[in-house]
């Protein structure tokens, strides 16, 4: 089956920018949003925020998040707040 | 849940929730700082401490009624600048320690959320001081203030905690709670969020924490003993103890509660004291103290006294001083219940005793020591190292202070070198965890990554060997006065004995001493030590095959070392370089030791073992170590000439077996492989020769240097499981070794070559490699095959096939053994191989389920399919043996 992703790029700092972007997306994305985490080298408090925001609107309207490129430092982070659990992740 | 105490409000828990997540967060977030950044935050954060030492001692004072402005802003000063002096340069992120001679490397992993009690004695100061070790090891901390200072706390926290973020740190590291409750404290420290507590103060905050059940850091009371020792500098010990138990009114936990003053200075040094500021108490005052400042019911401090001054507390008790008294002197006749004044006072009462002698002194500082002070804090003014060494053997104390101020002393970096902190380890002995002063890593989980290293390996033989035929000419080199010759009766019998007489340099006095030819016993070798100590020698000559020659490393042993014990000696070990007993080096005679084999197979000649047989304890003592391998090592074949052809066979594969376990042994070296491979080339080729044709002088030859190259092969690195199992198989059957041996080899070779079961640890290896060793063996020896597979099999071939030729039994079953009697014998068999040491350089680690297997293999001979063992051999890719 083929569904459509939307694909969103995350730049460095402008986490809770693309977190906005995609849960204003969810209802369109067919299946899938895809953040592209690659260019994201250290994430804050803020941004953590965001996500757990972006988790509970995907679990509400049950879509899927997909995280792309998470550096291991952020990934670390994230697995420390417990959000990698609410998020798929890829690459 | 803390015993008692009921869980907070739901309207509270989500406010505890709040800073718990918020904590997390930031302390995650942390993860990701470099120790760049963190030293960015860290600087101005010491800097703020300074610029707001004064205003915080103010609040503290005004708010707690405790201790001494100047001292308070003095104490935060000292917990920002002293602390940031002892931690600028520590590194606390990523890689902190680098060991490259040792192949580690310290990585520092943060806590995460730290609970932090703070205490109201020290409450600022504590506060600095925990916020500077929290950011500078990336950590979030939840601070719960003593409720009696809790104003002062939270502005210090603000101040810290505003400064951080400023500079970088990340929101929500630190967090002060709103107020004090039980419940709350009793919450977090049972949050699964909350990684580590952080008590510092009194023994109910620090209970608690432990008895949370969470890795705590709980540091508490103390009641400092002081010796003040005749020899000491009085004037100085004097103005340190005034300075040390009235700073901030004496209310740090290390200050001077008692003083010991020896006899000769005790009139004298009281008198230093009341001239300085102090007042000497009367019989009369010191009583009245102890039953005011001291808790009648509970014995302990007074809690209104903490941290008054002592003309304060003069007052209130009713005994008259002057305005300026510093603090009040109170004697006592000795430490316990029936002496209120000898427990901890955290205000400017000082308790002195008289004692008459040094025994005493330390006695009675031991006693108020343990009347709760262990682990804590002692002091000792004395020139007299002796004392302070004894002093400091007897005192359990983290911190034992000498010719300084407790208090000050105890904190670090002002007068003596150690570790500036705001909070004691107090040790097992205090109920802690640690006995440090508390820093940076008590705030670190620090993470050791350990590169695989590569052992020191060794390749050691005797200083001379000669070899070939004739070899013994040799002997003329060696000058001695007295020379003892050691064999066995038929050996002399047929003349070998005068050969060797024959080469001695003249002017040397001979004895020839007739030994059993059997496995020594411990009385043979204590009368050949007689006969050494008898005759004076500086010289002995082993003449006989393993046997004599082990006698003769014992006899040499003993004769030099008569103290040694050999049972001692034969204790079991792993490693010979970590073993626990040593051979003695000391000598009370020196004897050179030349051995002159005259069988090809043990090699003992040049190896560092000996096996004798104590039948009065009815017990074999193995002796290793490299102290016995002879001098000089002669390997002459004329001695093997006449050897019987059985003879001949059974030490002939017990030399190829040495050959062929050192090869795959887990200690095996190029060093080690090199005499291994010569020596199964040379047995495999000549052995059947010299079985066939015992007078070829050729094989002669070749077998006894075999058996002596493949004895340097072995020395180093080992025998194997072949025989664990002759051992265990030849002990019970009574079947000679060489012959037991023999039964085994094709079985061990397919074994070993096999995927373990069990991989032995081997880190002088990369990886299983047996099969390709064996694979080398049988390209050495020519038997072809294209796989490792195939060459493996080829040379377990070729090892049946030389077996066949020299007519060895080839199964325990035609040695006339049942297979009932066998079979009954097998648990004890696998049990006594399983003891035996020679399987713990093996390839492959034995299971008592495959040596019955192997032992089976044995009985059946080849009726066995060997080649479904070596099936099991991956097809490995290729990669480097070394």
């Amino acid at each position: 089956m083929v569904v459509d992703s939307v694909w969103i790029k995350v730049e460095g700092s402008q986490v809770g920018a693309a977190c906005d972007e995609a849960a204003a997306k969810l209802d369109n994305a067919g299946g899938e949003v895809v953040l592209d985490f690659s260019g994201v080298v250290r994430i804050d408090p803020g941004g953590l925020a965001a996500l757990e925001k972006l988790a509970a609107k995907a679990k509400e309207k049950t879509a899927k998040v997909t995280l792309c490129g998470v550096h291991v430092d952020v990934y670390k982070v994230l697995k420390l707040v417990k959000l990698t659990t609410k998020f798929s992740f890829m690459g | 849940m803390q015993e008692n105490v009921a869980p907070p409000s739901e309207e509270r828990m989500a406010y505890l929730e709040g800073l718990v997540s918020q904590a997390r967060t930031a302390a995650a977030v942390f993860t990701q700082y470099t120790q760049e950044d963190v030293d960015r935050i860290v600087k101005p954060m010491v800097i703020a401490g300074l610029e707001q030492a004064q205003h915080l001692a103010r609040l503290a004072v005004e708010e707690t009624k405790l201790g001494v402005l100047e001292d308070k802003a003095l104490k935060n000063m000292v917990a920002t600048e002293f602390v940031y002096n002892y931690v600028k340069d520590k590194r606390t992120v990523g890689t902190i320690h680098e060991y490259p001679e040792r192949g580690i490397v310290e990585v520092a992993e943060p806590i995460g959320v730290i609970f932090s009690l703070t205490p109201i004695t020290n409450p600022t100061a504590t506060v600095l001081f925990k916020c500077i070790m929290a950011i500078k090891t990336r950590n979030a901390v939840i601070f719960s203030p003593h409720p009696g200072a809790w104003r002062c706390c939270q502005e210090a926290v603000r101040i810290m905690y505003e400064t951080a973020v400023k500079n970088g740190a990340p929101e929500g590291v630190f967090t002060c709670l709103a107020e004090h409750t039980v419940e709350d404290n009793a919450y977090l420290m049972q949050h699964k969020d909350v990684r580590l507590i952080d008590a510092t103060g009194g023994p109910g905050a620090v209970k608690a924490a432990y008895s949370s059940g969470k890795p705590a850091l709980g540091v508490g009371a103390g009641n400092t003993p002081v010796y003040l020792e005749k020899t000491a500098d009085l004037n100085m010990a004097v103005v340190d103890i005034i300075t040390s138990k009235t700073f901030d009114n004496g209310t740090i936990c290390a200050s001077e509660q008692t003083v010991v003053i020896d006899d000769e200075i005790y009139d004298l040094a009281l008198k230093k004291f009341a001239d300085l500021g102090a007042h000497i108490c009367d019989e009369k005052e010191a009583e009245i103290l102890s039953r005011t400042v001291i808790d009648p019911e509970t014995g302990f401090m007074n809690p209104m006294a903490i941290g008054q001054r002592a003309a304060d507390i003069a007052r209130v008790v009713g005994i008259s001083v002057p305005r300026h008294t510093k603090l009040l002197v109170a004697p006592i006749q000795g430490v316990g219940p029936d002496h209120p004044l000898s427990v901890e006072k955290l205000f400017p009462v000082l308790a002195v005793y008289r004692a008459k002698c040094v025994e005493e002194a330390l006695k009675v500082c031991v006693d108020v020591n343990h009347l709760g002070g262990l682990g804590h804090t002692a002091v000792i003014f004395s020139r007299n190292d002796a004392v302070i060494q004894k002093f400091g053997e007897v005192m359990n104390a983290g911190r034992i202070i000498v010719n300084s101020p407790g208090s000050i002393g105890a904190l670090g970096g002002v007068y003596n070198d150690m570790v500036p902190t705001f909070s004691f380890g107090c040790g097992t002995g205090g109920g802690n965890s640690t006995m440090d002063n508390v820093n940076v890593y008590h705030y670190l989980n620090i993470k050791r990554v350990a590169r695989r290293t590569q052992a020191h390996m060794w390749f050691r033989v005797p200083n001379q060997i000669y070899f070939n035929m004739n070899a013994v000419e040799n002997l003329m080199q060696f000058p001695s006065r007295s020379t003892i010759i050691f064999t066995s009766q038929p050996l002399e019998q047929i003349g070998h004995a005068d050969i060797v007489r024959r080469y001695l340099p003249p002017g040397t006095s001979v004895h020839v001493a007739v030994i059993p030819d059997a496995e020594p016993e411990a009385k043979v070798v204590m009368k050949g030590v007689e006969t050494l100590s008898f005759y004076k020698a500086d010289q002995i000559i082993a003449l006989g095959g393993g046997s004599v020659i082990d006698a003769a490393k014992i006899m040499k042993l003993k004769y030099e070392s008569p103290d040694a014990d050999l049972e001692e000696l034969a204790a079991p070990f792993l490693d010979i370089r970590k073993r626990v007993v040593q051979y003695p080096t000391e000598k009370v005679n020196h004897v050179r030791l030349i051995a002159i084999s005259t069988t090809s197979g043990t090699g003992s000649e040049v190896t560092p073992f000996a096996v004798m047989t104590d039948k009065a304890r009815g017990v074999k003592v193995t002796l290793a170590d490299y102290s016995l391998t002879p001098d000089v090592a002669i390997v002459d074949p004329q001695f093997v000439m006449s050897m019987p052809k059985r003879l001949t066979v059974d030490t002939g594969v017990d030399c190829l077996t040495h050959a062929l376990e050192a090869a795959v042994s887990i200690h095996a070296s190029p060093y080690t492989d090199s005499n291994a491979m010569q020596a199964i080339r040379l047995a495999f080729r000549y052995l059947p020769i010299a079985y066939e044709h015992p007078q070829d002088e050729e094989a002669r030859t070749m077998m006894h240097n075999a058996a002596c190259i493949a004895a340097l092969a072995f020395s180093n690195a080992s025998v194997g499981v072949n025989h664990s199992l002759a051992h265990a198989f030849g002990a019970r059957f009574g079947v000679p070794h060489g012959r037991a041996i023999a039964l085994m080899l094709p079985h061990v070779i397919a074994y070993n070559a096999s995927v373990p079961t069990k991989f032995m640890p081997s880190p002088n290896q990369r990886g299983f490699v047996a099969h390709k060793k064996y694979a080398m063996i049988a390209d050495l020896l020519g038997l072809g095959g294209h796989t490792i597979e195939e060459k493996v099999q080829n040379l377990v071939a070729a090892t049946e096939r030389l077996l066949d030729r020299l007519g060895v039994p080839r199964s325990i079953a035609e040695l006339g053994i049942s297979k009932e009697e066998f079979e009954q014998a097998l648990p004890d068999l696998i049990k006594v191989a399983f003891d035996d040491p020679s399987w713990r350089s093996n390839p492959r680690m034995p299971l008592q389920s495959e040596l019955a297997k192997l032992f089976w293999s044995a009985y059946h001979g080849r009726s066995e399919p060997k080649e479904a063992a070596i099936q099991e051999v991956p097809a490995m890719e290729e990669v480097a043996v070394w």
